[in-house]
């Protein structure tokens, strides 16, 4: 995606180099990250990479945080890497290690998320002998990583660190494995130390530049739209190809919708904006996609949560792509004008020819269709109970918006709480909503929440959650007290898996099968014992003056556990299997005639 | 429909894992596979055949060049090409049957390439059919066993997947 040719393909060039000093494989390991520019590592020591984790102790230039959970690791640095579009970067140890930092891989791996991994290995003669903390790291690995290694020769491993490097940070990111045998480490044999510069690679070579003669059919197509739609996603975010979208959709007056992972790369408060799609979207994004005649589809990949039944997908639509992966293009949705490149290259290359063809008229191109979606606008889709006795979760999220000025990191975990967050508070700038899309791991939000406060240490950082999700990754509350990350987290916290239970409720009769958390800790206690700051809130008249308490606590983690109305429900709502057409309204609004 | 799709590969450890995971992963069908070093010792050559409808086949081709291994890759079957399978048989061989395999083998142009007092293993190269055909033809009950390397391919004409 967007990132510069010096980026992707040259180390930092800030750093001194280290050219020709002898160095073992453990501080080639340590020095290759500082010449990479890494500033955190996130890691638990074990047997097979002690002589790393003491090639890291007599050095200062890469910082190494200690979670508490291998888990923890590759969420917080995945977190890391999608609040600053920089690579995250683990150390874990053989077998336990990396088979617990696996979930978190596959969570980078589905929302292509720039991650290096180093994974120690047993020594290379005990290889396949089933050696203690033996597992096939990189058999493991290999269905949720952009690419792996075993380094099998200390010789190799600078070269290969570069090259995990590159490969996770250029084309479509992603994470890549890189498995060092403990004696690949030893720190008795040294080898010269150099570190490429750049890395040249025959079988892999990714695509920059937009074919022109596509762009040209695009533009066409577009300028005889009479009902159009810009379809955004997480590849806009990953491409910082955000100001270029945010032009060109300015510049047509055309509506803009976005999937989960795009939120924020197009202003969310702006007019033009009208909301997320697919399963959870408002009722005029999927009306408008259920509508459109050009449907003009930018970095995101025609999940199955946001087209609902692909026979009913845009029925009426030509459909324009642009990726930066050709097998992204046509795999779920056939597509008429596919454009594979990079996202911001592509759309900078499409608003200026559009610029030039465009007739000159101070007409609003699409008025007619904007009258259309007005209507469908006015059935206020996100609308709830104001009135209830009991916190409405949606409340809590707009008393979130509004007491941390819509300036905020905000990291979820999955359920609920993620898409009322996802509704409800609107992001105008990208990187700033960090969720798990694709995977949907519960356990995300706390440890990638910890990844975000570390690169930003003076930004407002919380994490919305269930109480069912946060105990999955607790454990990391240690990790936030011994580094000192004031991240608040704001626990929706309604007794119930509540996605779970609202299906349950919808398709299984209401048959609550283990949906309901029975034994739930005392969460201000558990705060309290980890040597945080716990508030609990009840009232919805409490809890704007809660918050504002919470935000103001700058050094502390705050846990706010915020008891909300166990019977809320996720609307509006596409049944699986169903069409963007086929939306579930709230009760309140199912009788209405709708547009 | 059926596919040959020839794909050079960096002759890497795991390389041909990837490919054969990315098959069982992606739920696409694979009747053979096969793999050697070419004349460049950095590389592989792997000849796989698959079948599907052209979307799917098309998704094959996108997801196979996608792997970092991959160097090129060319379905051969949307040209002109050769197609060369090789098979040894081993087949019971006593009295009459003797006679009868020997002109069988002549008739396909095989190989008789071991003999025993009571068994011939043949040789055969050819396409696919040819090997189906020539299975079909030896008579019930004479067959020992059946070894097929799947099949490999080439471009006709002047041109050829290199790098």
């Amino acid at each position: 995606m967007a990132l510069s040719e010096a980026q992707s393909v040259g180390a930092d060039p800030e750093r001194p180099e280290r050219s020709g000093v002898e160095l073992s494989g453990a501080e080639i390991v340590i020095q290759a990250l500082a010449d990479e520019g890494v500033e955190f590592v996130f890691g638990y020591p074990g047997g097979a990479v002690l002589h790393i984790y003491d090639a890291l102790f007599r050095q200062e230039s890469v910082k190494h945080i200690l979670v508490r959970h291998e888990q923890g690791a590759s969420h917080a640095a995945d977190g890391y890497a999608r609040a600053t579009g920089k690579c995250g970067v683990c150390l874990v140890t053989s077998g336990p290690g990396a088979t617990n930092a696996v979930t978190g891989i596959a969570t980078a791996y589905m929302d292509s998320i720039p991650m290096v991994i180093l994974t120690g290995q047993v020594p290379t003669p005990v290889i396949g002998s089933d050696a203690f903390q033996e597992v096939d790291t990189v058999g493991i690995t290999r269905p949720c990583v952009k690419h792996n290694f075993l380094v099998k020769d200390v010789r190799d491993l600078a070269v290969t660190i570069r090259k995990a490097f590159y490969i996770a940070m250029s084309g479509r990111p992603g994470p890549v494995v890189v498995d060092i045998p403990k004696d690949v480490t030893d720190p008795n044999i040294k080898i010269p130390y150099d570190y490429p510069r750049d890395v040249k690679m025959r079988s892999y070579n990714p695509v920059l530049k937009g074919h022109p003669g596509q762009i040209r059919k695009a533009v066409d197509l577009i300028l005889q739209a009479k009902r159009p739609v810009f379809y955004t996603g997480g590849g806009v975010v990953l491409g910082e190809a955000s100001a270029q979208l945010t032009d060109f959709v300015r510049t047509t007056g055309f509506p803009v919708t976005s999937t989960l992972m795009g939120l924020g790369a197009y202003p969310m408060t702006d007019p033009q904006f009208i909301g997320m799609l697919g399963m959870h979207g408002t009722y005029e994004a999927n009306m408008a996609m259920h509508e459109t005649d050009v449907l003009i589809a930018i970095g995101a990949r025609f999940d199955d949560r946001v087209t609902g039944k692909i026979e009913h997908f845009c029925p009426h639509a030509k459909i324009i792509h642009v990726d930066v992966d050709p097998s992204s293009i046509s795999k779920n949705v056939k597509v008429h004008v596919p454009i594979v490149g990079q996202v911001a290259n592509v759309l900078a290359d499409m608003l200026k020819l559009y610029r030039e063809l465009a007739p000159r008229s101070d007409e609003q191109p699409v008025a007619a269709w904007w009258t259309k979606i007005a209507e469908w606008r006015g059935v206020d889709c996100l609308q709830y109970d104001r009135n209830s006795a009991a916190i409405k979760p949606q409340f809590a999220v707009e008393t979130l918006y509004k007491v941390t000025d819509g300036d905020l990191y905000l990291t979820s975990d999955v359920g609920q709480h993620q898409m009322f967050a996802a509704q409800f508070y609107p992001f105008d700038k990208p990187r700033r909503w960090i969720n798990s899309g694709g995977l949907g791991t519960m356990g995300f939000g706390l440890p990638a929440a910890m990844g975000v406060q570390l690169a930003f240490p003076d930004a407002q950082v919380a994490c919305i959650s269930g109480e069912a999700s946060i105990l999955m990754c607790i454990q990391e509350l240690a990790t936030c007290l011994q580094y000192g990350l004031p991240v608040k987290v704001i626990l929706l916290n309604n007794g119930y898996m509540g996605m779970v239970r609202q299906w349950q409720e919808f398709f299984y009769e209401s048959r609550y099968s283990n949906s309901y958390v029975d034994a739930l800790p005392d969460f201000v206690k558990l705060a309290e014992s980890f040597g945080h700051v716990g508030m609990r809130v009840d009232r919805p008249a409490d809890l704007e003056a809660a918050m504002t308490e919470a935000f103001a606590m700058k050094n502390r983690l705050v846990f706010m556990d915020v008891i909300v109305d166990p019977t809320e429900n996720v609307y509006p709502m596409i049944a699986a299997g169903k069409g963007h057409h086929e939306m579930h309204l709230a009760p309140s609004l199912s009788d209405r005639e709708l547009a | 429909m059926r596919h040959i799709i020839a794909v050079l590969l960096e002759n890497e450890a795991g390389a041909l894992s990837r490919v054969a995971g990315l098959f069982s992963a992606r739920g696409y069908n694979i009747e053979s596979l096969t793999v050697a070093p070419t004349d460049d010792p950095t590389l592989s050559r792997m000849t796989l055949v698959t079948t599907g409808n052209d979307d799917v086949v098309e998704q094959i081709k996108k997801q196979l060049n996608k792997l970092i291994d991959t160097v090129k890759l060319l379905d051969l079957s949307e040209g002109p090409h050769i197609e060369r399978e090789m098979m040894m048989i081993k087949v019971r061989a006593e009295r009459q049957d003797r006679e009868e395999l020997k002109r069988l083998t002549e008739i396909f142009r095989a190989k008789i390439i071991d003999v025993t007092d009571t068994s011939y293993v043949i040789e055969l190269t050819g396409a696919s059919k040819k090997l189906d055909a020539f299975i079909g033809a030896v008579p019930e009950g004479l067959i020992v066993e059946v070894v097929r390397s799947g099949p490999t391919g080439i471009s006709r004409g002047d041109k050829g997947l290199t790098i």
